[in-house]
């Protein structure tokens, strides 16, 4: 078991014959997920690797190959657009990789793929991994190991460094999911803790947050609320200085600084244990899976 | 990118927001020439990217142009949150009856812009919303329709009771969220929007903060940049495709991902050390961006070890070696190095980096360790 991708996850690739897209769409192939098909306008009619058939627009790559999900590696001013695209051919579970996207464009995407019904992961986001069974988006799969745990996070290398550390420890994942960093992005921290709370192969979860408005104290309360399984988490930031702020709307419209010290102390008022370093999210799974 | 009051007041101006006259002066004689043509009294406004001006001592009333030429002067002198001041905004003083606040920013929680109106406004607002949450009206938008005329009315009731008033200040909020939606903001600030004895409502200071991912398909916004209202090496690191901030500490850290490098500096903390800097080299490295790095990184006298820890995923680790061996060969640090590198083409990279008389390591509590150690003039642990 795993959340959002799995072994029936039908993969295609928005951007497939770009650098990135390419580059990881075949490494997404060699790790064994299902990737039925790419789109590229203009290219369509080709092939990919010589397997797999790439489309002009999305909505005939879902009619031709009853894709379930996509993941979009194409460049920031085109993003928006190849989101809403793919929510309109009604796919079901949709991920960008790409950075950079401008956040007034995300305004309008994030109500548009809500309307569709679609979950948007990202953008400016890892993807996700559920090991040995499905690899969506850039996090490199020799670092991960099927088993008990899931993890989510608004980081990507250092996400990394956390399965890299579970790994080594034996400490396997149900599903690595990286939300991304960006202000307005499309599935956040408790929707992902829901999705672990109700999958029956996750025992527990490693919560990663970094510095910056308020979600992890937000999802530290649905912990508390609404979940029975335990949760651990680190936050980056505790040294990061306060930014050179110009306006006063920031501060008056979060109520809150969002710094480190403000997290971690959410954390600890709602069961969520604290690591301090990354290294110490093992002991403290450990300890909760005991 | 922030952006000056004086280019946020042109901005404004466009979209129709009263905004009083004002010029912009390099110099105390240039101050003096522009406030002599008003023939007024006039306020000397330091232009710089920091907040609390006022407080610093950066916005001073001259009555005579004399007064605004050695007004300008001591501003001009400034330094404002270790920013210096190299412009001034030379503006007709205004006859204030009441100052109220009304900004647009992106909210992460409602996924809008989100207005925020006061009638509260002035220097002290954040003070306002901390203690007196009721005299701020916010109101998100919806960006398929924009700020309609019944929104703009309802945000202005709040602000005036005085028909006079509202009518004129609705408008103003209406411009206000055209200036910002067509421009790429991520801010956008009137503290204060004031009444004047006579009634009108002008816009007395504007601030707006641009979305950097906005900047590529506006051109004429990005051009609003000016290089020399910033950090230097944060320019450099700019113009290098790096994420860069400096910090007083020792230890220099060049990391791969915002996320790792924050958690990189906070590990150095952790054992003792102090990091110098924030620097994220970002994902599809390439090896100048480390010689790049790694030039930012050595100009920074404080530092007296550097630190890489770079987790290979999109970023190929070979890469970042190149990057180091060739930097190394072109300027031979005065100071120890710690790499620790992991994940795609590791193999490669520690082979490259041992031909050249360096090793890496593969733990990141253990490199943060010996970096620290150092440092601080300490053995390596």
């Amino acid at each position: 078991m795993s959340i959002f991708v799995d072994k029936g996850t039908r993969l295609i690739v928005q951007g497939i014959t770009g650098r990135d897209g390419s580059f990881h769409a075949k490494q997404m192939m060699e790790y064994g997920t299902q990737l039925v098909g790419g789109v590229t306008p203009g290219k369509g009619g080709q092939k990919f690797e010589g397997k797999a058939p790439i489309f002009n627009t999305v909505v005939e790559a879902v009619k031709n190959t009853g894709a379930n999900a996509t993941v979009i590696y194409v460049p920031p001013p085109f993003a928006a657009d190849a989101m809403m695209e793919a929510a309109d051919a009604g796919i079901p579970f949709i991920v960008c990789i790409t950075e950079g996207v401008p956040v007034l464009d995300m305004t309008r995407v994030y109500p548009f793929v809500k309307e569709k019904g679609s979950r948007l992961l990202g953008p400016n986001c890892p993807g996700l991994i559920s090991p040995g069974q499905s690899k969506v988006g850039i996090i490199p799969g020799r670092i991960c190991t099927p088993g008990p745990v899931g993890l989510v996070s608004r980081s990507g290398t250092l996400t990394y460094e956390v399965v890299y550390q579970m790994t080594r420890a034996k400490i396997g994942q149900t599903t690595c999911v990286g939300i991304g960093g960006d202000p307005i992005n499309g599935t956040n921290f408790i929707e992902c803790l829901h999705a672990f709370e109700n999958d029956r192969a996750t025992e527990a979860v490693v919560m990663i947050g970094e510095i910056g408005g308020t979600d992890e104290q937000e999802a530290a309360r649905f912990v508390r609320e609404k979940m029975k399984k335990p949760v651990v988490g680190f936050i980056a930031g505790q040294t990061a200085p306060p930014g050179r702020r110009m306006g006063h709307a920031g501060a008056i419209i979060s109520g809150s600084a969002g710094t480190a010290a403000e997290k971690m102390q959410a954390f600890e008022e709602n069961g969520v244990g604290v690591a301090k370093r990354p290294i110490d999210v093992v002991d403290l799974l450990k300890r909760a899976m005991r | 990118m922030n952006i000056h009051e004086y280019q946020a007041k042109e901005i404004f101006r466009k979209y129709g927001i009263p905004i009083p006259l004002g010029e912009v002066a390099t110099t105390p004689e240039e101050a003096e020439a522009i406030a002599r043509k008003f023939g007024t009294t006039v306020v000397v406004k330091a232009q710089v990217h920091a907040g609390g001006r006022g407080k610093a001592g950066g916005v001073k009333l001259a009555r005579t142009p004399e007064d605004a030429k050695s007004v300008a002067a001591q501003i001009l002198k400034l330094t404002i949150k270790d920013l210096p001041v190299k412009k001034v905004l030379v503006t007709p003083a205004a006859d204030i009856a009441s100052e109220a606040y009304v900004g647009i920013i992106v909210d992460r929680a409602s996924k809008r812009a989100v207005f925020m109106a006061s009638p509260a406004g002035g220097i002290d607002i954040e003070e306002v919303a901390a203690k007196t949450p009721d005299k701020i009206l916010r109101h998100p938008v919806d960006p398929r329709y924009g700020l309609q005329a019944f929104e703009a009315m309802q945000l202005a009731f709040f602000l005036y009771s005085d028909m006079k008033q509202v009518r004129p200040a609705a408008k103003v909020l209406q411009q206000l969220y055209t200036a910002f939606s067509e421009n790429g903001g991520s801010l956008a600030e009137i503290n204060p929007l004031v009444t004047t004895p006579t009634g009108d409502v002008v816009a007395l200071d504007a601030k707006m903060v641009i979305d950097d991912n906005e900047l590529d398909r506006r051109p004429d916004i990005a051009a609003l940049r000016d290089e020399s209202a910033e950090d230097p090496s944060e320019v450099e690191a700019r113009k290098a495709n790096l994420t860069f901030i400096k910090l007083d500490g020792n230890v220099g850290c060049i990391v791969n991902g915002a996320g790792l490098a924050m958690a990189t500096m906070d590990l150095v903390k952790y054992y003792g050390g102090d990091p110098a800097n924030f620097l994220d080299i970002g994902g599809s490295s390439n090896p100048e961006k480390v010689v790049a790095a790694l030039k930012i990184i050595t100009s920074d006298p404080n530092v007296k070890a550097i630190l890489f820890n770079i987790f290979g995923g999109i970023t190929r680790t070979d890469d970042v070696a190149n990057g180091i061996v060739t930097a190394i060969k072109q300027n031979p640090l005065k100071v120890p190095l710690v790499i620790r590198l992991t994940g795609t083409n590791e193999e490669i990279a520690v082979k490259i980096l041992k031909e050249n008389g360096l090793s890496a390591m593969t733990d990141m509590d253990e490199a943060v360790k010996k970096a620290v150690a150092l440092a601080t003039g300490g053995k390596a642990a």
